[in-house]
């Protein structure tokens, strides 16, 4: 056999390939790389226009705008204390509640339900997640609202009222409490889809293993199935924690649009930073104003990123690895 | 053991066995309960909005703009039209260039590079909505003012990384057979791509594409900055100034506190969730369908 040099070899295929195949293979290459550029280039500018935004509002405001709780335009007072606090309360309190809920669903998807069952209702709970949030929330302003304000305040206030959480009843549904209920819904369905997946891969070697010793269902489960999935269920968590954290819309229309912290009561109205620019952007008095709204795009942009990559490094970092 | 057990014990499980056993069941109940709560949930919503929506659809409601000064009657053709505006100028910036992503990552990229694309579309799809409406504020509309463009271009933001992903998907699932046989034959790379590749995936990238439409529809973030304050007329040109839409229309009117704007609010939801949901109803079940033919 003549051994032929690589540059023989790319001679002969330039050869064979026609002028204008080059030139078209060049030209799809070209294409890609640019979409590609192109893709890496809409992110970057996001972070350099909201910076840029931001910067007037970074030299008036500094970091104090982080713990500065009044936000009073027409006072030139921008503080976005209270919003991140409510960000944060919406947030944790959604996540603490869609969190088992969401795991419960993902084990009865993956595992504890009838496949013939599963196979309707996994795609029934992601649709709950194809629910516009705009929709989402004006069913929260008129039905969940005052369900809230006339049912669930006045029980949860009556056996819970001990906790300043759930202080007295208020006088409209619209509140930090019916905002997380709302956020609860709406990242219930990635916890649930994203553990479904996970609880999947758990290797059938491991479950059967741990039933042959005598393990319950529940008992798998706890040994087994958790244990192995635990880094894929806290990266399922943080990113669901930002979803939360940047949901705007539906917030925006449930929570009441507060100015201030009043109090520990979650049934008092409040305010969220996706929120605010929802509501007010529009409304900015003057450049430092409008900055002011850049600077909360800037948290909020920071959290997102920051939740995404805490998911992939929590993934990455604490795998599950089978013992070899 | 010396001691035979004794016959005429009975088999249901007893003592710690039993508890054991209790405690397994209630929590399977338990998560059987969790999932019946997630679809009654929707079920709830699905039904509030068709029980609150279906009295305010007509033909008028579809075919009429709103009044011009407030108060009953009209319809929502202008935010309709806007919409499927919207939708389209989103489609057709995200697809080509979601697809062209895809293609490079499978095709072209080496690992680094694709390490690069898949961290800058999943930071894409990470990214709050609402700051992707504040980043197209500040490219397009600041001291232009809003447009129906900017709007789309936003949708667009939000529709990519769900396009990207799905192609890709797809891309990896074509078999290698056809893309050897196609190269046995000397094809070039771009007939490769073109005539064997795509046709192969083309179905795949449709639905991908159409769920990304789906969700950019119910999209109310981006475009509260972008083109929510507009004339309630039915407009074609979507430069200059910003279209009327679906979304935003019925945030401004859940905001206000006016009846017959609440009534108009629950048609133009049940408009948009019955289209959201339609389409996802019918993508799905093409995809199970195609997985199932795949398989077979």
């Amino acid at each position: 056999v003549s051994a032929l040099t690589p540059q023989a070899t790319r001679a002969r295929t330039r050869a064979r390939l026609r002028t204008v195949d080059l030139a078209a293979n060049r030209a799809l290459r070209g294409l890609c790389i640019g979409a590609a550029i192109l893709t890496i280039a809409v992110i970057g500018d996001a972070g350099y226009q909201i910076i840029s935004g931001a910067s007037l509002s970074i030299g008036k405001l500094g970091p104090a705008f982080l713990w500065h709780a009044e936000w009073n335009p027409p006072f030139n007072k921008f503080g976005a204390f209270a919003m991140i606090y409510g960000s944060a309360v919406t947030g944790f309190m959604a996540l603490a509640l869609a969190l088992p809920i969401g795991l419960a669903i993902g084990l009865y998807l993956a595992l504890l339900g009838p496949s013939r069952v599963a196979v309707f209702v996994g795609p029934l709970v992601e649709m709950l997640a194809a629910v516009p949030s705009v929709i989402l929330g004006f069913w929260g302003i008129i039905v969940l609202g005052p369900f809230i304000q006339g049912t669930v305040e006045p029980f949860l206030n009556s056996v819970l009222g001990f906790i300043p959480l759930f202080g007295a009843p208020q006088t409209t549904g619209l509140s930090l409490f019916t905002a997380g209920l709302v956020l609860t819904m709406m990242i219930l369905p990635i916890i649930a889809s994203l553990s479904r997946d996970l609880f999947r891969t758990v290797p059938q070697d491991l479950q059967d293993g741990a039933a042959a010793l005598g393990a319950t269902r529940w008992e798998v489960i706890r040994g087994v199935v958790l244990p192995t999935t635990a880094s894929g269920i806290a990266a399922a968590a943080v990113l669901a924690l930002g979803r939360a954290l940047g949901e705007a819309i539906a917030v925006a229309q449930v929570i009441g649009a507060g100015n201030a912290i009043h109090g520990a009561n979650l049934f008092n109205t409040g305010i969220t930073l996706s929120s605010r620019i929802a509501l007010t952007f529009s409304d900015a008095v003057d450049k430092l104003n409008t900055s002011a709204f850049f600077y909360l795009a800037l948290i909020l942009l920071v959290t997102g990123v920051g939740t995404n990559l805490t998911a992939g490094w929590i993934q990455r970092r604490f795998a599950y690895q089978p013992a070899r | 053991m010396s001691q035979l057990s004794d016959p005429t014990a009975p088999l249901t499980p007893s003592g710690n066995l039993r508890r054991r056993l209790i405690f397994s069941n209630l929590t399977e109940g338990g998560a059987t309960l969790a999932a019946a709560a997630a679809v009654g949930v929707l079920g709830i919503i699905v039904f509030a909005v068709i029980q609150r929506g279906a009295g305010a659809i007509s033909w008028d409601f579809i075919t009429k703009d709103p009044p011009q000064f407030g108060g009953p009657g009209g319809g929502i053709a202008d935010a309709i039209v806007g919409t499927g505006e919207l939708i389209l100028i989103a489609t057709l910036i995200a697809m080509p260039v979601g697809v062209l992503v895809a293609l490079y990552v499978t095709e072209f990229a080496g690992p680094r590079a694709t390490q690069i694309l898949t961290l800058a579309l999943d930071l894409m799809n990470g990214l709050p909505t609402i700051v992707v409406g504040v980043f197209v504020y500040g490219l397009m509309v600041v001291g232009v003012g809003q447009s129906g463009f900017a709007g789309g271009v936003a949708l667009s933001i939000v529709m990519l990384p769900l396009i990207a992903r799905a192609t890709q998907e797809v891309l990896r699932r074509v078999p290698g057979t056809l893309r050897e046989a196609a190269e046995a034959l000397g094809v070039s790379h771009w007939r490769t791509v073109i005539g064997v590749i795509l046709p192969t995936a083309a179905g795949g990238i449709v639905t991908g594409t159409v769920l990304a439409l789906a969700r950019a529809a119910g999209e109310t973030a981006p475009l509260i900055l972008t083109t929510s304050i507009y004339a309630n007329t039915v407009q074609l040109n979507p430069f200059g100034h910003a279209l009327p839409n679906i979304p935003t229309t019925i945030f401004a009117l859940s905001e206000s506190n006016d009846p017959s704007g609440f009534q108009r609010a629950w048609g133009a939801s049940l408009l948009l969730l019955g289209f959201i949901l339609i389409v996802n109803i019918t993508a799905r079940t093409i995809v199970a369908r195609s997985k199932a033919s795949l398989t077979r």
